[in-house]
């Protein structure tokens, strides 16, 4: 049985379809790319997918669970994790609170036990602070735990996201466009990471991006989409040279 | 792996900052020993032990609606509706437990007041942080203007309840709490209100410090700072806005208890939006999501208002002996209701962020980390 499972997703703005029948299969220890010209609708499947919007209709199967009209809260609970397009981090927390709170869906205290400094609260904030400094120090990212995100460049604030996004410990991790605003070193970093995050953990990603680079040194099938519609399937080097695909990025010099 | 030396000189250093912090609530201790034994043997005067007790109250006041207003980023306008319910639930438990109003005979004797004045405490908290509740519902779809309208409405509905109920004396207001006192001071001739307004103070700081700093309330500062990150981590906002604000509206009710009990009497009108005008004016000036700037802020608004009560007056006799007021007009205490929201407007255009921003005295003074943690 697939990791993630979506049939017929359709998701209507008003007059506008952002999305149409979009179906795929994401099997564990899978790495999928998804890509298309701006405004696509490719934010449209991770926000739905996520929990954000309630799709018009389709069905999403995650883990075997049916997640339609879950709270974003409950599908990260699930195993799912995300980055964004735009860098979504709490720039007035500092860089190991931005992890801690990925540990909030299985914080296992309450109000009274944070209040009143119980073993059970000692404990649970013991082992999120030795996780967090973990996973920091294996993204690279040790030396800035104590920084506020706002004052790190932005190529080590995308790697914080994705910090953050494993911190949950999911099974399918959901990136959209982890390259973009990057230069070619800080590019070069992210491919190593996220290539080790895969290795090391065996989870599935799914990724949005249109930097080719990236995509052929980490995909193994992508999924092209234009104007909400599938146009084509398949490994990165038959999307390369699919027709199709070649007509949908005319004049986007991006293939 | 860490190299083991560097794991010992930081526990090392870990056993002595928690040493610190212990020598430091030793020091709280003895102050606030030291303050009960001066008010007892007279040092003291009732004017400055009042004063004293406001700070106290005052800091609860605002150090509660902080947590909404600061961390979570939300606009509370109506903060001393929750006051107002916490004074006049403390107050009715507290006169059906020791008076035979309310509930036909008084409930217990005299003798008990002193062990049972918590329980007045805890009702009046309780039943503020399910008004607290009603609030938060509106909080999850609305936020700024809408919110801040909410609120105040919120703030008026209560009042104009509570004057509308004669059973507790409607818009005479309510009074006889120095009853309980009294009966407290029966048992044992210490100044029981300080007491009881110096630890709730310190109470409310420790559960708002512990709160702050733990994953669960940490869950507020990422609500306020970007929701729908926080949505997508894992973070129940719904949950968190119930929490702050049952939390927030419990320990104002809190206040309002301690108030109605230090001054005896209460009327609703003593909560109207010019009391919450006064919590709003504390949080700006200290710093939105400052704990230390919120308690300086109470502690020097409070000796302004007090203030004020002298200055206003010289000012009058001042301004007339130079004939520059008519002479049939005199410049009186309405007046402060003129300066306090001018220290607002002015704040707001010079400095929006309050005087310590979201930075807590130890970001100023680093040297104090020896002595407290904040985040
Ligand atoms: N919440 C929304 N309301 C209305 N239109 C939206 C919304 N979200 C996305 N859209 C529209 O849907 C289309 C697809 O957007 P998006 O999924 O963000 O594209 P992209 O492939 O660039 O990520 C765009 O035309 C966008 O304007
Ligand atoms: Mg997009």
């Amino acid at each position: 049985m697939p990791l993630l499972e979506i049939n017929g997703l359709t998701q209507r703005f008003g007059g506008l379809q952002a999305l149409a029948d979009f179906s795929i299969d994401i099997d564990e220890h899978d790495l999928v790319g998804l890509i298309g010209p701006n405004g696509a609708g490719k934010t449209t499947v991770f926000n739905l997918v996520s929990g954000f919007y309630r799709p018009t209709s389709g069905s999403i199967r995650f883990a075997g669970t049916p997640t339609l009209g879950l709270k974003p809260h409950r599908v990260t609970a699930l195993g799912m994790a995300r980055t964004f397009q735009n860098i979504r981090l709490w720039h007035d927390l500092t860089v190991l609170d931005n992890i801690r709170l990925a540990g909030y869906c299985s914080l296992g205290y309450s109000f009274l036990d944070a209040v009143l400094r119980t073993k059970r609260y000692k404990d649970a904030e013991q082992s999120i602070r030795t996780k967090s400094l973990e996973i920091l120090e294996m993204m690279e990212l040790g030396e800035f735990a104590q920084e506020y995100p706002k004052n790190l460049p932005y190529g080590l604030q995308r790697r914080v996201e994705l910090a953050r996004a494993l911190a949950t410990k999911p099974k399918l991790l959901l990136l959209d466009e982890p390259a973009a605003g990057l230069n070619s070193v800080d590019v070069d970093d992210l491919i190593r990471h996220i290539r080790w995050i895969y290795d090391e953990f065996r989870i599935s990603i799914w990724m949005i991006e249109h930097q080719m680079k990236v995509v052929m040194s980490l995909c193994q099938h992508l999924m092209v989409v234009d104007f909400g519609r599938t146009i084509a399937k398949g490994t990165p080097l038959e999307i390369q040279s699919n027709p199709v695909v070649i007509n949908a990025y005319l004049g986007d010099d991006v293939l | 792996m860490q190299p083991r030396t560097s794991d010992f000189t930081s526990s090392l250093s870990s056993i002595a900052q928690s040493a610190q912090r212990r020598t430091l609530n030793f020091v709280f201790l003895l102050a606030a020993l030291a303050l009960i034994l001066a008010v007892h043997y007279d040092f003291l005067d009732d004017y400055i032990m009042t004063i004293l007790m406001l700070m106290g109250i005052n800091i609860i006041f605002a150090a509660s609606l902080n947590l909404v207003n600061g961390y979570m980023g939300e606009f509370s306008c109506g903060h001393a509706g929750f006051m107002c319910v916490g004074a006049y639930v403390g107050s009715i438990v507290s006169l059906g437990f020791f008076t035979g109003r309310f509930f036909g005979a008084s409930f217990f004797p005299p003798e008990f007041a002193p062990f049972l004045f918590p329980v007045v405490l805890l009702a009046a908290t309780l039943v503020s942080a399910v008004f607290g509740l009603i609030v938060a519902l509106p909080s999850f779809h609305t936020r700024d203007d809408y919110l801040a309208i909410i609120t105040i409405a919120a703030n008026f509905i209560i009042i104009s309840i509570v004057v509308n109920i004669d059973a507790i004396g409607g818009s005479r207001g309510l009074q006889g709490m120095k009853r309980t006192m009294n009966a407290m001071r029966q048992v044992l001739d210490i100044p029981w209100m300080l007491v009881w307004v110096v630890i709730c103070t310190v109470l409310c700081i420790t559960v708002l410090y512990r709160l702050m700093t733990s994953t669960y309330g940490k869950g507020i500062s990422a609500v306020c700072q970007n929701e729908v990150a926080a949505e997508i981590m894992g973070v129940n906002t719904n949950r968190v806005k119930t929490m702050a604000f049952m939390v927030s509206s419990g320990l104002a009710g809190l206040a309002g208890a301690l108030y109605a009990h230090v001054y005896g009497y209460i009327n609703a009108t003593n909560f109207d939006i010019l009391k919450s005008t006064e919590g709003l004016v504390m949080v700006y000036l200290g710093g939105m999501g400052s704990l230390s700037g919120v308690i300086l802020a109470a502690i020097g608004f409070t000796l302004l208002v007090e203030m004020l009560r002298f200055i206003l007056p010289a000012m009058n006799d001042f301004l007339h002996a130079f004939s520059l007021l008519p002479a049939d007009y005199s410049l009186n205490q309405v007046w402060k209701w003129v300066i306090i929201p001018l220290i607002l407007i002015l704040l707001m255009q010079f400095r929006p962020e309050g005087f310590l921003g979201n930075k807590e005295l130890t970001h100023v003074f680093p040297r104090l980390k020896r002595w407290i943690y904040f985040k």
